[in-house]
């Protein structure tokens, strides 16, 4: 299975606070990579490393056999990587369909299906279409973030906590979507949520204060109790 | 005409004179979050570059362009040598800015000399129209008119134009828009360079308005600027030219009744508004 994504050993600061001190990752094409690891361990910051948000100061970045680590996150983006921020990421000021009209990088027959089909995962969205962003609940808001992330034609979507302060039927759904759109690109998910991650998740990266404590399938992560006890805290 | 209509049209056009200076600085300051304290600067470099090219040329259309032009280089100037290097940190924008003020200013004083210009108004907006039988000068009413105008399309271009929504995405959440794969810094200069422009054309207009130009008139009017985008709204475009009438006509009335409490009465307003909506009347909270 081909490797899209390489982050070899990256150290990133905040101010003078180093929070990533060597974080390693290997994300397969066509998988659901998931980062677990207690609050604070450094998952955001993963992401956002490789978005180039909060870009790394030591280590590398590969993807797909480029380094794109010190490049502007825009052109990051342009290479093909979706990004649904923790906080979603919308803009309250534009409607559902300005949202998407600004997140569609080229407009062709193949952006206009994707676009169709992600409208049919989240029905509520169309619904929504020329409401305001800041009107939307939590739930819509997250799903459009994810919308937004999926429309081009990205190899590799970010997802940050999608499950985060949502209602158990709004997190299924979530999840349902991930499923989907798992079958047309690959996906790196952070969640703290374990049980929806392990419904979820193939391969999965432990990290606890910003270093890389585990990496393996969910397969065995979800058998081992004392693993998951050790770093992602109370048992689950 | 009542003393009152009266005042309020005169406070209307001097709202507008106000919001052109000020639209461009709500965008620059919305979406970039620069405070760029040489904005009079540009205004007023706009007004001179009109005047000359004017006088010149005999042509007001053309004096447009030309202070336009002017202040569009000088904007991109600013962003892409003074500005850019100093994104991050609003101690050292303000006082570059408010150095490049300075430079400016007295860049003028040594091209056309310190002393106070005439600038004629244009022959076609000359004169008086009568007012419910009374006399209203005709380039006030072109001063609304260009006003309205300049609300209306720049209005236009942000509601209706992908680049529109992209500058209005940037105020928000600008991180956002660059991990969408747009070069928000790319936008940030454009939008300097037009938000300069829109302060230079400003100026030439109100150059025959206010019937002569001098150095200081930019310094001047920024003060009103800055007062109109706290109380209109930072990144708010309609609250600007909202804010801008309403500091227009205050101090219009002010002016006739209480002529020394003219600018602490809009100075109050701001400070009112600083307290109790921090983000303006019509602003986009952060």
């Amino acid at each position: 299975m081909k490797t899209l994504l390489k982050v070899e050993n990256i150290e990133t600061f905040i101010g003078q606070y180093h929070i990533l001190q060597g974080v390693n990752l290997e994300v397969r094409e066509g998988r659901v990579t998931v980062i677990l690891g207690r609050n604070g361990a450094g998952k955001t910051t993963t992401l956002r490393s490789i978005m180039g948000l909060t870009p790394p100061r030591r280590g590398k970045v590969v993807y797909q056999g480029e380094e794109i680590q010190g490049l502007a996150t825009h052109l990051i983006a342009q290479k093909g990587i979706g990004y649904v921020p923790e906080d979603q990421g919308i803009f309250s000021d534009l409607t559902v369909e300005e949202n998407m009209k600004l997140a569609i990088r080229k407009l062709d027959d193949a952006t206009r299906e994707r676009q169709d089909f992600v409208l049919d995962l989240f029905p509520d969205l169309k619904i929504a279409w020329k409401r305001k962003g800041g009107n939307l609940s939590g739930g819509q808001k997250q799903m459009l973030s994810m919308a937004r992330a999926f429309v081009n034609d990205n190899k590799m979507l970010l997802i940050d906590e999608p499950s985060k302060g949502l209602a158990p039927i709004v997190v299924e759904k979530v999840m349902e979507s991930i499923m989907e759109m798992k079958k047309r690109t690959t996906i790196v998910l952070v969640e703290q949520n374990f049980i929806m991650a392990s419904g979820v998740g193939d391969d999965v990266f432990m990290l606890d204060d910003g270093h890389t404590v585990y990496s393996g399938l969910m397969d065995d992560v979800k058998e081992d109790e004392a693993l998951k006890k050790k770093y992602l805290g109370i048992a689950i | 005409m009542s003393l009152t209509l009266n005042l309020l049209l005169n406070g209307v056009a001097l709202g507008m004179l106000i919001f052109l200076i000020a639209a461009g600085l709500s965008l620059i300051f919305g979406l970039m979050g620069v405070l760029n304290f040489a904005h009079g600067a540009i205004f007023i470099w706009g007004a001179y570059v009109g005047w000359a090219t004017y006088g010149l040329t005999g042509s007001f259309i053309l004096a447009i362009l030309a202070g336009m032009v002017a202040g569009f280089i000088i904007g991109w100037v600013i962003e892409r040598f003074f500005i850019r290097p100093f994104y991050d940190s609003h101690v050292a924008q303000i006082l570059l800015t408010l150095g490049l003020m300075l430079v400016l200013t007295e860049g003028i004083k040594l091209i056309w000399g310190p002393n106070i210009l005439g600038f004629d108004k244009p022959e076609l907006l000359q004169g008086v129209v009568t007012i419910l039988n009374d006399p209203f000068p005709v380039y006030r009413i072109f001063t609304i008119a260009v006003g309205a105008l300049i609300l209306i399309g720049v209005h236009l271009m942000l509601t209706k134009t992908k680049y529109g929504i992209i500058i209005r995405a940037g105020v928000q959440n600008p991180e956002m828009v660059q991990a969408l794969g747009i070069n928000v810094r790319r936008v940030f200069s454009l939008v300097f360079a037009f938000g300069a422009a829109l302060a230079a054309f400003g100026g030439v207009i109100s150059g025959p308005s206010f019937g002569s130009i001098f150095p200081e008139l930019g310094m001047q009017n920024q003060l009103a600027a800055f007062i109109v985008i706290v109380i209109g709204g930072i990144g708010n475009f309609l609250g600007v030219a909202i804010g801008s009438l309403l500091v227009g006509v205050t101090q219009t009335f002010m002016a006739y009744y209480v002529p020394e409490a003219a600018l602490a009465v809009n100075v109050a307003l701001m400070a009112l508004v600083l307290i109790l909506k921090p983000e303006g009347l019509f602003g986009v909270r952060r």
